[in-house]
């Protein structure tokens, strides 16, 4: 059974067109305090509570890098599989903006913190390796809030200094589904290191995204765009799919593609042109003078090393072995940390494959209508495993779990609460079946006659029957055992 | 008793120390001569009240184990003081108070000093003559229409003419030393990374560095030890561990080696410079060190170098004044970006938008690796020049000016005769060393000149050593008519 998947590609009057894209994800790094000064970094603060002196870049300030950014760098270097650079700087971007205090922003541009290294993405089809450029780390500007007032523009510096580190993918892309799947692999990756948290309301997560197209079978990479500071992959997906039908458009018709900035509107779901390469900033790169490189120390990368958490795709491999899963069971069951370390604490104290079966089916189910993440599901794993365990033992039936299940996803009760106060425990006591199965063959004696000339199919209506019989409560295995020995 | 505030500030400690003059007795003699230093025009911001304040203070309780006991400190206004207007002698800036204090002013306060007022200088420390100020030029006690030097003409001048009895400057290529040569007084350029930058309006981060002006060396070595020291709010800062110049200082400075770099010799230096040059040499000779013919070959990029570094750096370090946050806004304009030009065009003044202009130009992509990266290259190549030197000597004499004090707006307009006269002191600030300026005799004008020691990172012991056996030698008297008094 497997799944049909095709190339994406842009149908064009004249030729099929595949689309390159690259990414620039901007990640915040964890941390509590900012890059280069000890401010706190709290989201939902306050405008301007969490800013020091050298944050809003006063007269005579110095920046002293926060070593624990640093280490967090290269945590998530060494997750995407990355040479982690000895020896990197810090320069300055230069350019004027009303949120930017220092009138330049602090980032790695000719030697980043980490260098090229590679994540593997499960696709419907397999899976492919996708390249990472480079990582950095720079600072985050303030934020300027245009619509509080009709004529002046407000200014919040609570993130003007936060640690993000900048992710450059190589040109591997090649669909709005790779790159959907590209970020959330990214995303897990940070988040099973503790080193972002991906929230993408909050800002944490964001990326400029390259898109070009090139005939299919070229080999020679087409124009690029850069569409910036794009929010969330639903977002990123619409403005490649739009801006990848435009690039066609503009070339089939004979035209070139300009290279340029642009942005996407989220509204009107298009990207438009911000500015040209012509009008491109010069940002007047140079290594900043207040800091010095930055050396590392081996043992310091060693360490880091020595102590990372086990990551998804190590993780996936063991589930694999250990719970006797599909790769794609798998593949599911580890892309969170909080999903993998659910089924870990159900599976611990309950059997596997129902485990498996129920956080996949009824948990996913309903955790999707709710709109909550399993860490505020109110089934907890505990209970989860309580009402698997109920059903191994046979206090209630698979069909009366989903009955309990319902009920404790609404109210988060313990499913043996449920059990006993509805009284939805089964009915295991042979004799006590025995006398039911009784009643239904003595009413049903024409039946029993037909079956027994050969009308198989009978059984489940006498099955049926005790059921009705018995509201639904008689165990049925039970009951199959105990109607076959008298409709011998 | 003669006037306290001709007394130098080693022999104001001892007194102090010993009782025999109160701390306010002593403030209130600097106060008087401040007074009168409107012709001179050395003071930004006058700290009278509070200085005295200060001083009733110490007198209530002293406390005499420190270095610099109840000493009121007039300081160059590049370091930020708090509560106390910073203006970095800009308009940008005119009506800026800290809320906080440099590392270096505290230092100094933590050794038992108060602050006695904020001393003129040059805009944001860019220029050798102090007319680049927006609050007007200082003049040099030595003569009515001579230029005190730059960019701490402020400091030097309020030195010499007695209106503080120590004071700091900063020193990104030659703005301390060049208005000690000026004024006949005392002035040291520790190694980049001694003192910390933390709090001083930056001009250009790779080379500004604090340090002393004083009257005399030993004064020099006290005033050091108060400042340095590790920073860990300066990443630049060099984390070692403090040490007594003054206790440590020493006139005997027998077998030490002291190279003459012949490239020092430049096209039109007078023969009055070259005379007190041959004459250092043979006073330290007399002294028992040995004299050294060396080469600095890449002496002569080095101008050129500086004049691409530190301009590069400041159009970036000067990119935060901008009227968003602190600082003077202009009224005019109807949007950001004419809001950012009229600020940027009526806050600064010619000298400090050339330096902008060009340090934009040479960081410019297209540019960049013509002019910074290759500056950046000759940087290394001259700091490697005192390398070698230094293998073979303990320290470089020359002079520290290839001209006495000049006119007021002599050359005001030519700007390119203006950074000449810091070609002997630049190459220092780009190899990061330490050198001392101290004065070394007259010319025919009865000007000051004055004389360069250059030691190797970290060796401010060494030189002030070797100033300080030349100096007794030397024995440089100046007296002065107190015009502006008059």
């Amino acid at each position: 059974m497997s799944k049909e998947t095709r190339k994406y590609l842009i149908e064009g009057e004249k030729a099929k067109w595949e689309v390159v894209i690259g990414l620039e994800v901007h990640a915040q790094v964890t941390s509590n305090s900012k890059l280069f000064s000890g401010s706190s970094t709290k989201f939902g603060a306050e405008p301007n509570t969490q800013v020091s002196l050298v944050d809003s870049a006063f007269p005579g300030m110095l920046p002293v890098i926060n070593e624990f950014c640093v280490q967090q760098a290269i945590k998530t270097g060494l997750g995407l599989n990355a040479k982690i650079n000895p020896y990197s700087v810090f320069d300055r971007k230069n350019y004027f903006y009303a949120d930017l205090p220092q009138g330049y922003q602090i980032s790695q541009y000719k030697n980043p913190i980490v260098g090229e290294g590679e994540i593997t993405l499960d696709l419907p089809n397999g899976s492919k390796k996708i390249g990472i450029e480079r990582l950095h780390l720079e600072q985050d500007a303030g934020k300027s809030i245009h619509d509080l007032d009709p004529s002046n523009t407000f200014v919040d510096l609570n993130r003007s200094g936060v640690a993000l580190m900048e992710i450059v993918s190589k040109p591997d892309l090649r669909s709005p589904d790779e790159v959907n799947a590209y970020v959330k692999k990214l995303r897990s990756i940070m988040r099973y290191l503790g080193t972002c948290d991906g929230n993408m309301q909050e800002g944490s997560l964001r990326a400029d995204v390259n898109v070009s197209v090139r005939k299919e079978g070229d080999n020679k990479l087409g124009t690029r765009c850069e569409i910036k500071n794009v929010n969330s992959i639903k977002f990123m997906q619409a403005a490649i799919a739009y801006e990848a039908r435009r690039q066609v458009e503009v070339l089939e018709s004979g035209k070139k593609i300009n290279q340029e900035t642009r942005l996407f509107d989220t509204k009107k779901n298009e990207t438009r042109s911000m500015r040209s390469k012509e009008d491109a900033h010069d940002y007047r790169y140079f290594p900043d003078p207040d800091l010095l490189p930055l050396n590392l120390d081996k043992s310091l990368i060693e360490k880091i090393k020595k102590d990372l958490p086990e990551l998804p795709d190590q993780k996936k491999e063991r589930f694999i072995k250990q719970y006797s899963l599909t790769p794609y069971e798998a593949n599911i069951l580890v892309s969170e940390k909080e999903i993998s370390n659910y089924f870990e604490k159900v599976v611990k104290n309950s059997d596997k494959k129902l485990a498996k079966n129920w956080i996949m089916g009824d948990l996913f189910a309903s955790l999707n209508e709710k709109n909550i993440s399993i860490s505020e599901s109110p089934v907890t794993s505990n209970k989860m495993a309580q009402l698997i365990n109920s059903i191994n033992s046979g206090i209630i039936s698979g069909r009366t779990a989903k009955e309990v299940f319902e009920i404790m996803q609404e109210t988060g009760d313990e499913p043996k609460k449920i059990i006993e106060s509805k009284g939805l425990q089964q009915k295991s006591d042979p004799k006590e079946l025995e006398r039911i199965i009784d009643k239904v063959l003595s009413e049903n004696k024409d039946k029993v006659t037909q079956y027994k000339s050969g009308k198989d199919k009978l059984f489940g209506f006498f099955v049926g029957q005790v059921m009705k019989i018995s509201d639904g409560k008689a165990n049925p295995q039970l009951v199959n055992e105990i109607l076959k020995k008298k409709l011998k | 008793m003669s006037d306290i505030t001709e007394k130098n500030l080693t022999e104001i400690v001892k007194l102090i120390k010993n009782k025999e003059i109160k701390s306010e007795e002593l403030t209130k003699s600097f106060i008087k001569n401040i007074n009168k230093d409107k012709k001179l025009n050395c003071f930004i911001t006058k700290c009278s009240e509070d200085a005295l304040n200060n001083a009733k203070r110490f007198d209530k309780s002293p406390k005499l184990d420190t270095l610099l006991p109840g000493i009121p400190i007039a300081v160059k206004d590049l370091f930020c003081t708090e509560d106390v207007r910073t203006t970095a002698g800009s308009k940008m800036l005119e009506n800026f108070v800290p809320r906080y204090e440099s590392t270096i002013t505290n230092n100094l306060w933590n050794e038992g000093a108060f602050l006695l007022g904020k001393l003129n200088c040059d805009e944001y420390a860019m220029g050798s003559s102090n007319e680049t100020s927006y609050f007007g030029s200082v003049k040099n006690p030595i003569a009515e229409n001579t230029v005190p030097g730059g960019s701490s003409g402020g400091s030097a001048s309020a030195l010499t003419a007695n209106l503080t009895p120590t004071t700091i400057g900063t020193d990104t290529g030659g703005s301390i030393r060049q208005p000690a040569s000026f004024t006949g007084t005392v002035g040291l350029k520790p190694t980049y990374g001694l003192c910390s930058r933390w709090g001083i309006v930056a001009f250009a981060s790779s080379l500004d560095q604090a340090g002393p002006m004083t009257k005399t060396v030993e004064d020099c070595a006290l005033m050091l030890e108060a400042m340095a020291g590790f920073d860990k709010k300066d990443s630049t800062s060099i984390n070692k561990k403090k040490e007594n110049y003054s206790k440590n200082l020493t006139d005997n400075i027998k077998g030490l080696k002291i190279g003459i770099p012949k490239e020092y010799r430049v096209d039109g230096m007078s023969k009055e410079i070259d005379k007190i040059w041959e004459n250092g040499k043979k006073i330290l000779k007399d002294s028992g060190a040995e004299i050294v013919d060396i080469t600095l070959p890449n002496t002569k990029y080095a101008l050129p170098t500086y004049y691409i570094v530190a301009p590069a750096e400041a159009s970036s370090n000067l990119a935060r004044y901008d009227g968003v946050k602190y600082g003077f806004r202009s009224a005019k304009g109807n949007n950001l970006i004419e809001m950012y030009e009229n600020t940027r065009s009526e806050g600064f003044g010619d000298e400090v938008k050339r330096r902008i202009l060009i340090g934009t130009y040479v960081l410019s992509s297209g540019y960049y690796d013509a002019y910074y990266l290759k500056a950046q290259k000759v940087r290394q190549m001259i700091k490697n020049d005192f390398d070698q030197s230094f293998k073979k000597v303990d320290a470089i004499l020359t002079p520290s000016t290839p001209t006495s004090a000049f006119k007021i707006g002599e050359k005001k307009d030519d700007p390119i005769s203006m950074y000449l006269n810091d070609i002997f002191t630049v190459p220092v600030n780009l190899a990061g060393i330490p050198a001392i300026s101290i004065p070394a005799g007259v010319d025919m004008n009865n000007y000051p000149l004055g004389l360069q020691l250059i030691g190797k990172p970290l060796n401010e012991q060494k030189i002030l050593n070797i100033a300080y056996a030349a100096e007794k030698k030397i024995n440089f008297k100046q007296s002065l008519n107190r015009w502006w008094e008059k």
